[in-house]
């Protein structure tokens, strides 16, 4: 049951060879098994799950089968969840019960998902390696070979991409701003979308930076990604910046092949100190791309090297704005104080961890009297040099293929005495966040330490169907089976 | 430009997050080396460039101005640390 995909265990319930029940009593058990040692759930919804895993079985029955009926998804603890606590992995909101159910959530229970529980993050979605978690680390299940020392799975989307290579759920919800699919799917060796902005509703997702957060699923492969967006996405009036246009057949761009798409290889992408591994594979994911017909062409993004240092100012800076709402009144934890100043900034010093305050601190900086123009501003035409970097690419190829990420795994504690050094995690993925345009993660390979490396697929936007193609290609190619030593199922 | 330990205080007090003196130090440390980095950006040519606010490449939607909800007072309020009837309750503004 475990080494079924969600397509496989799709098809399996359709056919009846075992109940939404059996599947999710199965999940279950792996994540009592399992998640002491992994912590990639905060919270688990078990007696909610049988009960909607039960309803599945009542509407298979029936033959009334959605796109996801029966199927068992973690859900990222950013979402909304009516009735379900909600705590972003931060102090602040670990009393937080919503009364509400996030569009993109809602969009799933509409199509029969069933929700084991809520994943594991970095807090407020701020980290690339799920140690900032008010809620602890989450331990990566990759290990390398004759060494315990535990690894992080990447973050923020932490929880989610750990407990989907684990075998703790068929897919997951996840979250990126600066590569928070992307890059914990590339250390835990599954696949990870992020979707053009507006593709997917943010109503209902706790905010971290609005003009770049972007919701997405992870899953083992990438027609299971494109599966779970195809619920996940559409139009949302809640949600300003939702798009209003129709929800393509994601799963079945997955079959179109790549015979005579043109893929751009930017060339500042490529650095001095990128490992020999990620440099060799990428040249390989060309190679195979070339193979199955596509043809690929230097091109270059000359702004790609500022994309960083812009999301570090404009990030932040939203991020302050965003996060004035946890002050200790309407909800979220309280620390009291003589008068209201006092118990504003007591209930903020409790409630943040060391991370969330930085970025608070330079938000509030970058956007403060005197230094708006000089730091806000500028990012925001930096921004805009970005964007049309893309723009003119994207005139000449299809998608682009880059690396996901500039290493693999790292172990738990490492890059953690100079915040920038963590920051630089994102380097390949931060530009997709800064345009707005969708970008994928695909297993491809695994390093000299037999830790998973992944391969990034970017694409115009709203055009996830191309990325797909690509990105089944290249999982084809790349035959991707290897596994993490912790998992459910053997 | 570099943050003294003042300017780290002012920062702190606007974004209402209380710091301990034995705190500063680090901080300001740790806000200038990200600041530092950040400098990388006044290389960059920006005459003429159009400031970009948003990552949605299309015109932002309108709604109808109409209520759509209401009448959920309980629902708003479970989460309140504190409340008096149907109110918020924080700690005494005026005397």
């Amino acid at each position: 049951m475990f080494s079924l995909t969600l397509a496989g265990a799709r098809a399996a319930l359709r056919r009846r060879d075992f109940s939404a029940r059996e599947l999710t009593a199965a999940y279950l058990g792996a994540i009592e098994a399992l998640n002491p040692k992994l912590n990639a759930f905060i919270t688990v919804t078990s007696e909610l799950a049988l009960r909607q895993a039960d309803a599945a079985d009542t509407a298979l029955a029936r033959g009334e089968a959605e796109n996801l009926t029966g199927i068992p998804l973690a859900i990222k603890d950013l979402f909304c969840t009516e009735g379900v606590r909600t705590t972003a992995g931060g102090r602040i909101l670990a009393p937080f019960v919503p009364p509400y159910e996030s569009t993109v959530t809602a969009n799933l229970l509409r199509d029969g998902a069933v929700f084991l529980g809520k994943a594991n993050l970095d807090e407020f979605a701020m980290g690339s390696s799920n140690m900032t978690s008010a809620f602890g680390p989450v331990t990566n299940p990759w290990t390398r070979p004759g060494d315990a020392s535990p690894l992080v799975p990447g973050g923020s989307s932490g929880g989610s991409a750990a407990a989907v290579a684990a075998r703790l759920a068929l897919g997951a919800t996840a979250t990126d701003t600066g590569g928070s699919i992307r890059q914990p799917a590339s250390f835990c060796g599954i696949a990870g979308i992020k979707p053009t902005y507006g593709r997917c509703s943010r109503w209902g997702i706790v905010a971290f930076a609005s003009s770049l957060d972007q919701a997405g699923p992870v899953a083992r492969t990438v027609e299971d990604c494109a599966i779970l967006l195809g619920s996940m996405a559409g139009h949302d009036p809640k949600d300003s910046t939702s798009a209003d246009r129709p929800v393509p057949d994601f799963a079945a761009a997955c079959q179109r092949g790549v015979k005579g798409l043109r893929i751009g290889v930017p060339r500042e992408y490529r650095s001095d100190d990128m490992p020999p591994e990620i440099e060799a594979l990428w040249q390989q994911g060309l190679a195979w791309l070339r193979e199955a017909g596509a043809e690929t062409v230097d091109v270059s993004l000359p702004h790609t090297k500022y994309g960083l240092a812009t999301y570090y100012i404009v990030a932040p800076a939203e991020a302050s704005s965003n996060l004035a709402r946890y002050d200790g009144v309407r909800f979220g934890a309280r620390t009291e104080g003589a008068d209201l100043t006092e118990m504003y900034e007591s209930t903020r010093a409790a409630g943040f961890g060391a991370e969330v305050r930085r970025r608070i601190l330079i938000g509030t900086y970058v956007l403060s009297a005197g230094y708006y123009d000089a730091y806000y501003l500028r990012a925001q035409k930096v921004r805009a040099l970005i964007l049309r970097d893309f723009t003119e690419v994207f005139a000449r190829v299809d998608a682009l293929l880059t690396p996901t990420a500039p290493s693999a795994a790292f172990a738990q504690g490492e890059r953690m005495d100079d915040p920038v050094k963590m920051y630089l995690n994102d380097v390949f993925t931060v530009p997709a966040n800064m345009s707005g345009i969708p970008g994928l993660s695909v297993p491809a390979g695994l390093d000299a330490q037999g830790l998973p490396l992944g391969l990034q697929v970017l694409g115009k936007p709203f055009d996830e169907e191309t990325v797909f193609a690509v990105g089944a290609a290249l999982e084809r190619a790349a035959g991707f089976t290897a596994l993490p030593s912790l998992r459910a199922g053997g | 430009m570099s943050l003294d330990p003042a300017t780290v205080r002012r920062i702190a007090k606007l974004a209402r997050i209380r710091v301990e003196d034995s705190q500063l130090p680090q901080l300001q440390a740790e806000l200038n080396g990200i600041l530092g980095w950040i400098e990388q950006l006044n290389e960059v040519d920006v005459d003429g460039v159009e400031p970009l606010s948003g990552g949605a490449q299309m015109a932002l939607k309108l709604r109808e101005d109409a209520v759509t909800d209401g009448g959920i007072v309980e629902q708003v309020l479970a989460n309140a640390p504190d409340r008096a009837g149907d109110f918020y309750a924080v700690p005494k503004v005026v005397e």
